[in-house]
């Protein structure tokens, strides 16, 4: 955290809860994201400082609506008597009188406002980091010290990746309202999308101070959690809450104590977080059974099969490739197929799995990624190819851009190596 | 995804040949670095930049058998070019980096015509794992 007047963490939650459904409330009242989005960080950082020392107010929403409203009003204002000196145009009404604070609005709009924001933070028109960036700031209610921090660039440089997105939601004239019916599908992909960006960005974080990015991952499971209490029924809103969960889970046995990856069936399985792999199991099981299955549901269902094993011997790998068979069918993604070739080979031995990338060898998207290399070295020392598998696997260190991923190759590598030439 | 572009230049007299340039022509260089880290910081982009000092102050350092440091003073007569300066960028594409890259070498020299220095680009070591 980059403030220490974040003091106490249940403010903090609540805060954070309330974040946008209060710049919901803002913005409808004053129809100017951008502004509306500054008075709101402003009425954060206030309750931040004020609530610890006076303790938090009986009606903490309609508090932070009114210190934002105030902020709002004296922007507007200032804004008026600069345009006045500009212009020399005299408004007709008193800033007042146009902005006079309405009382506080109902529940039911106030909660939609959650994910409106979202849908707007979120919208294709931005760029991924920018939404990123914005849905935080927005719809999480980090500062963009925090956002900086946690992407590891300087605080100015997202304090311009941030306005330059709420600059390109003005000028789109996206709206604050949710999308129509047409084109719903589409834009909660999108949502989707960005969530799981960010939950990735903490999980997989592989700079920087690990425990300010893991905060990523809860911000990313508190935003989807959030958008599946308002979406009980979509599936793929419950899928990827479970993906998290389940991947989540795993976290304290997937890295050693000097920060190595541990691969899957090398990891303590006893310290998994069985409460989450609970959790996550019984929504993809839910949603499963309802009928309409996408992407983040089988991948979640892939998940629970892993988490379900006490042993990695355990893993019921007909299962895991009757799924990644179905995911394969769903999306042309070629890292499914790398994933599908390791679930065959599991299966089938690893001959079949290596007769499969073979196949991707022609695939443009993944011929020079070293996450192919990476897999066939996996599968040829699988089949007893130590030698060629030795040469994989540095083809594989030297193409990734991750050091904990290099450094996991070439201890593979130098493993085998050993292995062969003690032999 | 970030990179570092790194622009090498060469040396004159154990000095940067850029202090050799008339003043104006200093000048609008020195403008354009200036107004280039500016405009990096507006797109949202840059993470870093720094210049360096001439490479008549470089030192090379070795460790002694007793892990002590060893100096030893430039000029460095076998080498031709020196880092100058670098940039860290965080872009979403590969294209735009080299959009970048090519910007930097462009920086103008004598009579404000562009240098066209090279630029190597390299991405830096920070992407996520990919979860198997």
């Amino acid at each position: 955290m980059s403030e220490g007047c974040r003091s106490g963490v249940g403010d903090e939650n609540l805060l954070r809860e309330l974040a946008p459904q209060v710049l919901g409330a803002v913005i409808r009242r004053f129809r100017d994201f951008s502004a509306a989005e500054d008075a709101v960080q402003e009425a954060l950082v206030a309750a931040a400082t004020q609530w610890p020392v006076d303790g938090v107010p009986d009606n903490p929403r309609g508090w932070l609506i009114q210190v934002a409203s105030r902020r709002m009003t004296d922007h507007l204002r200032t804004e008026l008597a600069r345009r006045r000196r500009e212009t020399l145009v005299v408004s007709q009404a008193a800033p007042d009188e146009q902005l006079a604070p309405a009382p506080d609005e109902d529940t039911a709009i106030e909660r939609d406002d959650t994910l409106v924001l979202l849908f707007m933070c979120c919208h294709p028109a931005l760029t991924r980091s920018s939404a990123i960036a914005l849905t935080l700031r927005a719809v999480g209610g980090l500062t963009t010290a925090e956002i900086a921090n946690a992407f590891l660039v300087p605080e100015a440089t997202m304090a311009q990746r941030i306005s330059r997105a709420k600059h390109t939601i003005k000028t789109s004239g996206v709206g604050f309202q949710m999308p129509g019916r047409r084109d719903r599908a589409e834009r909660l992909a999108a949502v989707l999308h960005v969530l799981y960006l960010i939950f990735n960005e903490g999980y997989a974080s592989s700079s920087g101070d690990t425990l300010q990015r893991t905060e990523l991952s809860s911000e990313a499971i508190r935003l989807t959690r959030a958008m599946h209490n308002r979406l009980p029924e979509d599936g793929e809103v419950a899928g990827l809450l479970a993906l998290m969960l389940l991947t989540d889970a795993r976290r304290q046995a997937r890295t050693g104590p000097d920060g190595e990856l541990i691969p899957l069936d090398k990891q303590d399985r006893t310290v998994w977080d069985r409460s989450a792999i609970a959790e996550g199991i019984a929504l993809v099981s839910k949603t499963l059974s309802r009928g309409s299955v996408g992407p983040y549901q089988l991948q979640a269902a892939i998940a629970a099969v892993h988490d379900e094993a006490a042993r990695a011997e355990d893993t019921d790998w007909p299962q895991i490739l009757a799924l990644y068979g179905l995911l394969k069918r769903m999306s042309d993604n070629p890292m499914v197929a790398l994933n599908h070739a390791i679930a065959v080979s599991m299966v089938h031995g690893p001959r079949a799995g290596l007769e499969l990338l073979q196949t991707l060898d022609s695939d443009a998207r993944v011929a020079g990624h070293y996450r192919l290399d990476a897999v066939r070295a996996h599968l040829l020392e699988m089949a007893g190819d130590h030698e060629a598998a030795i040469a994989r696997y540095h083809a594989a260190a030297e193409r990734t851009a991750s050091i904990p991923e290099r450094d996991y190759l070439r201890s593979q590598a130098a493993r085998l190596t050993s292995h062969t030439s003690g032999t | 995804m970030k990179y570092m572009l790194m622009m090498n230049a060469k040396r004159g007299k154990g000095d940067w040949a850029v202090m050799s340039w008339p003043e104006a022509d200093l000048k609008a260089h020195i403008r354009f670095m200036k107004d280039f880290n500016k405009e990096l910081t507006r797109s949202g982009e840059l993470v870093a930049a720094e210049g360096l000092a001439s490479p008549g102050e470089a030192r090379v350092v070795r460790a002694r058998k007793n892990g002590t440091p060893e100096v030893t003073d430039g000029p460095f007569a076998e080498a031709k070019e020196f880092l100058a300066g670098y940039w860290i960028v965080d872009c979403e594409t590969t294209e735009r980096v080299y959009e970048i890259a090519a910007r930097a070498s462009a920086a103008p020299g004598p009579g404000g015509v562009p240098l066209n220095l090279p630029i190597e680009v390299r991405q830096v070591m920070s992407a996520p794992p990919v979860e198997a």
